[in-house]
């Protein structure tokens, strides 16, 4: 019997709380939850309060600002209660009432400050590692002084990518198959190798990369509660984006949470439940899980060296060490395995091991916020303190705010898994070449 | 029989619900001295057992205008004077397709009558108020419609007598009415947690033992035939809606849905029962306000259902009828019988001074209570007037402080957000703090069951049933009372088992996991016995 479809109200999240059997799994699995009093836990702040929000009324409980929004509970409830996305919901309610924070906006709008950045990389670079500078930004806006900010690259990734198509000859008939390349703001201002290196490796699988118009993904927004600003970005990129999708053009990113923001958020935060947005939804691919994915068809090419023929710097770090892995929480809520161990499983002499660690606990933005900083810290302490203990020099990590935090707090150098299948394919980028 | 104790009043007041509290405060107010016995705890019989509506009165404008019109008078009165046990959701009579037009304008005359205000709604702005209601509905009129919570209510009703002195005995059953001389005299009372008596001597006694009205009477040698009219209730976990939903017809099952609390309850069934404790939930019924609900919310029967319960509606089926009213035989659907109310004098049975107040709703309990306090200071001789409808009830004590406004959804939250810590969370659901409990466990003296603290917290109401809350509140229950393992055993069985009665009509999508992992905690993980069961009070 085929069941007819039900009316989304019951799917909505604020109603998925209906399933919540208060068993606790979620508070169990919650990395906050251990480290601090301030947060009273997953089941509390959301299915929980939320048979008590009145949907005209801002929710009247200020410790749900406390979940860093890390999606655990969400991934581990057995009964389908999106526990992370009623809390952000809640969250951008009270930011809502509470009225404008200078510091959150900031945070929010780091689209901006990557691309506006840019002309001024060498002083801002300077300023944000000049500690008088960043005492005072801790004093005034309350953005955590000890917390790790990229550096400007000086360009873009899009200007890179311009440049290089005007350069290249495009061949008249070009039969290779298409991916939309989505890089986000951070590989755009801050890591731009990154969206070089995954560009040479889709091309050197054979693929025509192409990198349409496309917005930030509006994930710091939706953190920090900017919901209308948020799927201003949303839609942006939907209508950018869909009809790729649409036409089974698969859209390929490096950037792990930003995924996880078209995947689903959009829907199942930002409540937006037009075509455009599944669509988008259902064809965009973390780039390990789309690489893996060719594996299994047996797609992929393998001409993998080994570590010892790896570029000399990358081999010292490698060292004898095993490389440790850590999967963030955003990229677990993809549902979709441990693709890039899988990929990385593939290089010879290459041991990559899953730090058995929960969180990181930088949490996007969270960790940038002085009232948070502690709860970060903690959170991530067991996983930085795994890393010592391996004496790993090299770590990898696949989402931008979780690499630059494991690599302040645990010493070691973090790097995209695109960056080490780039080395065993022989795919360099020099860090500073615009081309 | 040899009493125990004996206690002196001018009136005794007998059943422990609305009406009965309503009487014991505007009798203490009048200034005479007041008991109220009550079998159970208050608010155990249909006062807390109702849906939880404050009727505008529009259910009635077409077929009972005098109830229609005594609603609205108290709606606009209890919102004045008890504003922290009601929630301002509003309520819509709304028209769906199976539904008659042409009820629609004898309902907007009947208002009208009366004194109902009315507003027609727009569709869109009604699916943009409740986007979950029914996108078919025809037409749809605002009426002041609000729900109330009757725990609280009558927990302040008591309070507030209590500081003028009216006492109020919960687990004291009337055994007895004595009579000398044409009159009453006073009661024989026997507390059921002790098994020792008590006499007490009045001059007066008024009858509100709702649908044990009969019971009571006869007593006193009267006779009074009182229909017992079940309604089925069933509470689902979320507030589907917000804002009161009335079925714009003429009245039928499950045809109300009220948003109380965290909850919101369809309600209800009409069944004609013999006995005043006849609280079975029949499937039957059940189904019948799931199918009900789907015609307001569409999808109604996938939403998970939280908990049934009945209540017995106490008619007065007077043997000289008014126009148009039904008779009600048992097994029969007791719509037809009016919802007003009346005071009758048993003075031809020689119990002189002897008054039963009769029929009514929650929502004209203060009404009741004025008319038949009017006719006992008749009796009595005391020319005080009534001041109830202008006196503000207090807030009970363990609601703590805070401004005197009108119940917000919210309100728990924000307490247990100013609470000190989180970890003192004890009914997780409900969200009733560590410190809630044991003021409420003082409060209520000696012999307190946790099933007296749901009604006062309304611990253990929530999606989990007591699942996680019972075996701590049982173990802050035996700490704060000071009670004998074994005493604090017996009464989380009790609890628990009562808390499952609700849940077995309802074994089946989220209710069922739940009841499995309830039942695994209790039975399993912590042994707790199946409890006897009480002999029936009738046996």
């Amino acid at each position: 019997m085929i069941e007819p479809r039900e009316l989304p109200y019951l799917q909505e999240t604020p109603f998925t709380a209906d399933h919540c059997l208060k068993c606790n799994i979620c508070t169990q699995a919650c990395p906050v939850v251990p480290v601090t009093d301030l947060f009273p836990g997953p089941k509390t702040v959301g299915p929980q309060a939320q048979r008590f929000r009145d949907p005209d009324l801002p929710s009247p409980d200020q410790s749900v600002d406390y979940c860093s929004g890390c999606g655990i509970c969400t991934l581990v409830c057995p009964h389908g209660v999106r526990v992370m996305e009623i809390n952000t919901q809640a969250k951008a309610k009270l930011a809502e009432a509470k009225g404008f924070s200078l510091r959150n906006w900031i945070l929010g709008h780091n689209a901006w400050w990557g691309v506006l950045g840019t002309p001024f990389a060498p002083l801002l670079n300077w300023a944000f590692r000049f500690k008088p500078f960043r005492w005072l930004a801790e004093k005034t806006l309350g953005i955590s002084a000890r917390a790790a900010f990229p550096t400007w690259a000086g360009y873009t990734f899009r200007s890179w990518w311009r440049k290089r198509e005007k350069k290249r000859a495009q061949p008249a008939e070009d039969a290779r198959p298409v991916v939309v390349y989505y890089h986000g703001c951070s590989t755009n201002s801050y890591e731009p190798r990154i969206g070089k290196l995954a560009v040479q490796i889709l091309e050197h699988n054979g693929f025509r990369v192409i990198v349409p118009p496309q917005a930030c993904c509006g994930l710091p927004l939706q953190s920090n509660g900017m919901f209308a600003e948020a799927r201003r970005f949303a839609r942006k990129n939907t209508s950018a984006l869909a009809d790729y999708a649409r036409r089974g053009i698969p859209i390929v990113g490096t950037a792990g949470s930003c995924i996880m923001a078209l995947k689903g958020d959009y829907e199942h935060i930002l409540g937006l439940h037009d075509d455009d947005t599944r669509a988008l939804a259902g064809g965009i691919y973390d780039i390990s899980e789309f690489l893996w994915g060719l594996h299994q068809q047996g797609k992929l090419k393998t001409d993998f060296r080994p570590v010892s023929a790896f570029p000399p710097e990358l081999r010292a770090l490698i060292g004898d060490s095993i490389v440790p892995y850590h999967a963030p929480c955003q990229l677990k809520a993809h549902g979709m395995g441990r693709p890039a161990l899988d990929l990385l499983d593939l290089i010879p002499e290459l041991r990559v091991v899953e730090m058995d660690a929960d969180c990181c606990g930088i949490a996007g933005t969270y960790g940038y916020k002085a009232e948070k900083r502690q709860i970060a810290e903690d959170v991530g302490a067991p996983l930085f303190r795994r890393i010592r203990e391996i004496g790993a020099r090299l770590a990898v990590c696949d989402t931008e705010t979780c690499r630059w935090h494991i690599a302040q707090m645990s010493g070691a150098r973090v790097v995209h898994p695109v960056e080490l299948l780039a080395s065993a394919y022989g795919i360099t980028a020099d860090e500073r070449a615009m081309i | 029989m040899q009493a125990e104790t004996t206690l002196n009043c001018d009136v005794l007041v007998i059943g422990g619900g609305a009406t009965g509290a309503g009487v014991l405060f505007d009798l203490a107010q009048r200034g005479l001295r007041v008991i109220l016995a009550e079998q159970n705890d208050v608010a155990t019989g249909t006062s807390g057992r109702y849906h939880g509506l404050l009727h505008s009165g529009g259910r009635y404008a077409v077929r009972d205008p005098e109830s229609a019109r005594e609603c609205i008078e108290e709606n606009w009165i209890v919102r004045r004077i008890a504003p922290h046990t009601i929630e301002d959701t509003g309520g819509w009579f709304a028209a769906f397709p199976p539904d008659d037009p042409a009820y629609i304008p004898l309902w907007l005359e009947g208002c009208k009558a009366v004194g109902i205000p009315t507003e027609p709604v727009p569709l869109a702005q009604a699916l943009r108020e409740e986007p979950h209601l029914n996108p078919q509905a025809y037409a749809i009129y605002r009426v002041p419609d609000a729900a109330c919570d009757s725990f609280e209510l009558i927990h302040s009703l008591v309070e507030a007598a209590a500081a003028l002195g009216g006492v109020t005995l919960t687990y004291h059953r009337v055994c007895a009415i004595e009579k000398h001389g044409g009159k009453v005299i006073g009661a024989l009372l026997q507390n059921r947690r002790t098994g020792g008596y008590v006499r007490v001597h009045a001059h007066a006694i008024v009858n509100a033992a709702g649908p044990w009205a009969g019971e009571v009477a006869k007593l006193a040698g009267a006779d009074i035939h009182m229909t017992h009219d079940r309604g089925v209730m069933v509470a689902m976990n979320v507030r589907w809606v917000n804002t009161i939903i009335n079925r714009l017809a003429t009245p039928d099952d499950g045809d109300i849905l009220v948003p109380v609390g965290t909850v919101c309850v369809i309600g209800t069934t009409s069944v004609v029962v013999e006995r005043p404790d006849d609280l079975d939930i029949p499937a039957r019924e059940i189904t019948q306000m799931l199918d009900a609900g789907e015609v307001m919310i569409p999808n109604f029967r996938k939403a998970r259902a939280l908990r049934a319960w009945a209540g017995v509606r106490p008619l007065y089926d007077p043997p000289q009828k008014r126009a148009g009213e039904a008779e009600g035989g048992v097994g029969e659907d007791g719509r037809f019988i009016t919802r007003s109310f009346r005071a009758l004098s048993h003075a031809d049975v020689g119990a002189a001074g002897m008054l039963s107040i009769v029929g009514g709703k929650l929502t004209t309990y203060r009404q009741m209570a004025e008319k038949i306090s009017d006719e006992v200071c008749a009796y009595l001789g005391v020319s005080a007037p009534c001041r109830t409808a202008q006196t503000p009830l207090p807030k009970p004590t363990w609601l703590g402080n805070g401004g005197r406004k009108l119940h917000a959804l919210t309100h728990r939250l924000h307490q247990l957000e100013h609470a000190p810590t989180h970890n003192n969370l004890i009914c997780e659901c409900e969200i009733i703090t560590r410190d809630q409990l044991e003021t409420a466990i003082r409060a209520s003296g000696e012999g307190v069951s946790l099933d007296d603290l749901r009604r006062d917290l309304r611990l253990g109401m929530g999606p989990c049933q007591a699942g996680f809350c019972g075996y701590r509140a049982a173990g802050v229950l035996g700490e704060t009372a000071h009670l004998p393992p074994a005493d604090s055993i017996a009464a989380l069985a009790t609890f628990i088992e009562e808390r499952f009665r609700g849940n077995r009509p309802l074994l089946w999508g989220h209710q069922l996991r739940q009841a499995l992992l309830d039942e695994l905690i209790y039975r399993r993980a912590l042994g707790v016995p199946t409890p006897q069961p009480e002999a029936h009070a009738a046996d």
